[in-house]
Formats: C-alpha cells, structure tokens, sequence
C-alpha cells in the first residue's frame, strides 16, 4: 500500500518545526506509528510531513521540582524502561509496556499518542488518571492543558494547526495503576482504565480515574472519584457499581458489543482501584 | 526525490527516493535485500522487522526518509564471517521454522529480546515476539529456538 505522494522536512528544533508546519500547512511525524498506516489507507493524506523525532531535547524522562517531565517524542519503550517512573509513577511505565508489542514500542510516542487521541488508545487515561499538564507550543506561544480538558471527542483535541506538544508534565503518584482489557492482536484497549489514588491508613481519601477504549475518547468518571472517597478495599466493588452509566454512551465495534463494555467497565475499574491500593 | 544515506548491514548506502517509500521497499527493491519481507502490510505480523539504530522496528511502517542517517541491521547483517548468529543457530537446531516466511522478522525480535534481557524466561520469550505472527508453528519451536540462543550467547553476540 502506498501512500500519496508527500514532501519530506526534518526539524532541528521546535520552533524551526513549528515554522515549517505552518509555512507548508502540513503534519508533525513523530512515531510514524498511527499516522504511516493511515498513510497507506489513504485516510491520511497529508501534504507535508515534518519529521519531529529527531529533535535535540525533545526526548526524555526526567525529575524537575517535585514533577517529572517526560519530552514528546520519548517512546514507549523509553517509558517502560524509566527507572525513574517505574521507581515513583509506575502506572505510566506499566501502561506504556502494555502498548502494542515491541516494535510499536520502540517507535510510538507520549506525543504521538496523545495528539492522535484514538479511541482505544492507553496513555490518555493515564495522563487524566495523572491529571497531567500537557504543555503546547505554536506560534503565538507555549500554553498548558490540563489532560482531562485536551480530549475532546471522536479524534478530536485541544490542538491548533501548526502547535506541538512539546512535553508531559505529571505529579508523580505510586499509588496508582492502570488495567485494560486488550484486543488480542493490536493490544489497544477494549476498555482501559486508569486509577491514581491518595491512600491514608487503607482510607481512599482522593481519587482520579481515567477511562478509556470505551467512549469516542478518553474521558475523566468523576462520579467514580466522589464514590471512592471515604471507602476501604471493602467497599471499592460498590463505588465502582456507577462507572459504565457514567461513561454514557458506549462504543460498539467487531471487537466488542456496547453491552460486553458495560459488563466490564466497572471490572477493570475495580481491578486498577485494587492495584494502586496494593501499592499503598 | 530526497538523498538518504542509511548505514545497513555495516556499508553506507545513497539513494534519491521519494519520500513515500517505504523502507521496506528502500530494502527490498533498492538495494535487493529481499530476506526482509512483507507480510500483512499493515503494521501488525513483523514479518518486515529490522533493527534500526539498535532497536526492532516494522519497516512497512517507517518511510525510508525516516531512517536517513540511521544504522539499519536486516536478517542478511547477522552472520558474522560465515558464522550464524547465535539466533539464527538457534532456529536451526530447534526447527525454530516451518514455511519461513516469518523468520527473518521473528529473528530480528528475538535479536532485539535478548539483547535488552539476555536471559528471559518463557512468558518474557513469547511477549518479545508479541508483534511477530507465525502461521504455521504453533510458536512453540520459535520459543525452544530462542531458548537454544539465549543460553549460546545470543544476548551477547554483535547487533
Ligand atoms: C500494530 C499496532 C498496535 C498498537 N497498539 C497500541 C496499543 O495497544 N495501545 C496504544 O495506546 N497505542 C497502540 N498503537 C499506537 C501507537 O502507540 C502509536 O505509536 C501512537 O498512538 C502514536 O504515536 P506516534 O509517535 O507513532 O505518532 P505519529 O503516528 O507520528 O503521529 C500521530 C498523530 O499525532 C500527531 N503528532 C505526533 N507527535 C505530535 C506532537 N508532539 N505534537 C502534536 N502532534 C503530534 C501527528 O501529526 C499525527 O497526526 C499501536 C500501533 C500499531 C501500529
Ligand atoms: S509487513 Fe510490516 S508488520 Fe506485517
Ligand atoms: S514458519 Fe511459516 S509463518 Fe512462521
């Protein structure tokens, strides 16, 4: 399958990327991952593409007061293998070594996969899970985004033309995992989700959860939240009980029925509750 | 037509290709590696897996203008001065194949496996070929293979 014919730019730097997708109207490339076989279906046809992956900097996992700052175009698997995450915000190098397989892991990006925001994709639930802050840069300036308000429907993000996202921003949290039930093949989620916790004496006092897979994008269940609050191992199985109905309308596809996603929404809402608490 | 140079299989190598190839094809057509191979097309049997700048990677799923300036290993890079590599040696002595259409990718991964965990146990074998689909073994002899290589050196041979 071959893609429509395309020029080819490599930025040096941010705003030299930022300059060339706004001269030529064109499409960031990081990863390649989500964007080259839409490419090759010719759902994508995009004019320009600048290359994005190879800038200095933009790479990266690292610790800056009290947060950690992960570069977007680091990778999944340079995620996964973060001593640094796995040591202080596991959920993230959990999720990212559940992505696709290997080779997707080895490509794909923070960046890529939160701009592309598929539906059934893992790191959006983590980053609201994470309430992370999503840092843009374009040409009228840097701008920060909350993750739980960047999603916004089918495909559909707080980006403009020509903006990058240039990092992640998270509060580190251990008491926070993340449990998917995956699509055999792909390894995209059929229903993710994610859960960061603030766990005293075995008391949930906080909550944030992050759904994903099951809705046209990944969305925030702040009923959920309320329902843990309070509530000891014992009574996580009640306050999950509202989580499909909260979801609203589900996705149905050949992977999976709306019905089987209600069924195990508040499953695997459950599951990752119970694993951040077992992190304590 | 954009110039790439690509080191693969240790020799620089110049071409003017058009942005949309595919370094699989880049591989395959241009410079007549044909061991690399396609499969589904579509970025999910690895059939097509190299090493690029160290790690496996589905070249059907990389343009070749991606990879300019990059290191590149394909299944015809492994053996070293007539010697199989400790990976191929594996799937030999284990009838790690049957059609061998999946091979060459199946070997580029298990390369990359044992390269970051040159000891892996079964369940960490059969997750580093999770993006690797065999039609006709059954996988089990792969997994015997891969086993066979990790204990001859495999994490620790070149690439
Ligand atoms: C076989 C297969 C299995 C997969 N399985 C999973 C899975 O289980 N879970 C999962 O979550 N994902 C999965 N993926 C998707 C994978 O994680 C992608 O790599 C990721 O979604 C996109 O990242 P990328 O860097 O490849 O982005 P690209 O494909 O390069 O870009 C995707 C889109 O984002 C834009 N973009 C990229 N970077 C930026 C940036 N910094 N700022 C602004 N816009 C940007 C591009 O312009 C493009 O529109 C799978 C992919 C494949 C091929
Ligand atoms: S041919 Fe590249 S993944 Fe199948
Ligand atoms: S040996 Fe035939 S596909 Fe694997």
């Amino acid at each position: 399958m071959i893609p429509v014919a395309f020029d080819y730019q490599r930025a040096t730097s941010v705003d030299d990327a930022i300059a060339k997708l706004t001269a030529s109207g064109g499409k960031a490339i990081a990863g390649g991952h989500s964007l080259v076989p839409l490419m090759k279906l010719r759902l994508s046809e995009p004019g320009t593409l600048v290359d994005i992956s190879k800038i200095p900097g933009l790479s990266g996992v690292k610790e800056a007061g009290g947060k950690i700052e992960i570069g977007a175009t680091t990778t999944h698997a340079e995620i996964a293998g973060s001593k640094l995450l796995r040591d202080k915000c596991p959920i993230l190098a959990e999720a990212a070594a559940e992505i696709g397989d290997p080779q997707v892991r080895n490509r794909g990006t923070i960046g890529g996969s939160l701009a592309h925001a598929d539906p059934a994709s893992d790191l959006p639930a983590v980053a609201i899970a994470l309430d992370a802050d999503i840092q843009i840069k374009g040409r009228s300036g840097a701008r920060t985004v909350k993750a739980a308000a960047f999603f916004r429907g089918f495909y559909d993000v707080d980006l403009a033309a020509g903006e990058l996202i240039v990092a992640v921003h998270v509060t580190p949290v251990r008491s926070a995992a993340y449990a998917k039930l995956h699509q055999r093949a792909s390894h995209y989620a059929i229903v993710g989700a994610a859960v960061a916790l603030d766990v005293k004496g075995g008391v949930i006092q906080s909550a944030r959860v992050g759904l994903t897979g099951a809705t046209t994008h990944a969305i925030r269940l702040a009923g959920v939240e309320k329902a843990l609050a309070g509530k000891k191992a014992d009574g996580v199985a009640a306050a999950v009980a509202s989580a499909a109905g909260e979801a609203g309308d589900l996705n149905a596809d050949l992977h999976a029925s709306a019905d089987y996603r209600k069924a195990m929404i508040p499953v695997f809402v459950k599951r990752a509750v119970e694993r951040a608490l077992a992190r304590g | 037509m954009i110039p790439v140079a690509i080191t693969v299989n240790g020799k620089v190598r110049t071409a003017h290709v058009e942005p949309r190839t595919l370094l699989v094809h880049f591989l395959r057509e241009h410079l007549n590696l044909t061991g690399t191979h396609v499969g589904c097309d579509t970025s999910q049997c690895g059939a097509c897996t190299v090493i690029v700048d160290g790690r496996s990677a589905k070249s059907c799923t990389i343009f070749a203008v991606q990879a300019d300036g990059s290191t590149v290993t394909t299944i015809e890079g492994l053996a070293a001065d007539g010697k199989l590599h400790p990976v191929q040696e594996g799937f030999w002595e284990e009838h790690g194949l049957q059609c061998g259409y999946c091979t060459p990718g199946m070997i580029m991964s298990a390369v990359n496996l044992l390269q970051d965990n040159p000891s892996p146990d079964e369940k960490q074998i059969r997750e580093g070929i999770a993006g690797n689909f065999c039609r006709c073994t059954g996988y089990q002899h792969i997994v015997n293979a891969i086993q066979h290589a990790a204990k001859h050196g495999g994490g620790k041979a070149a690439r």
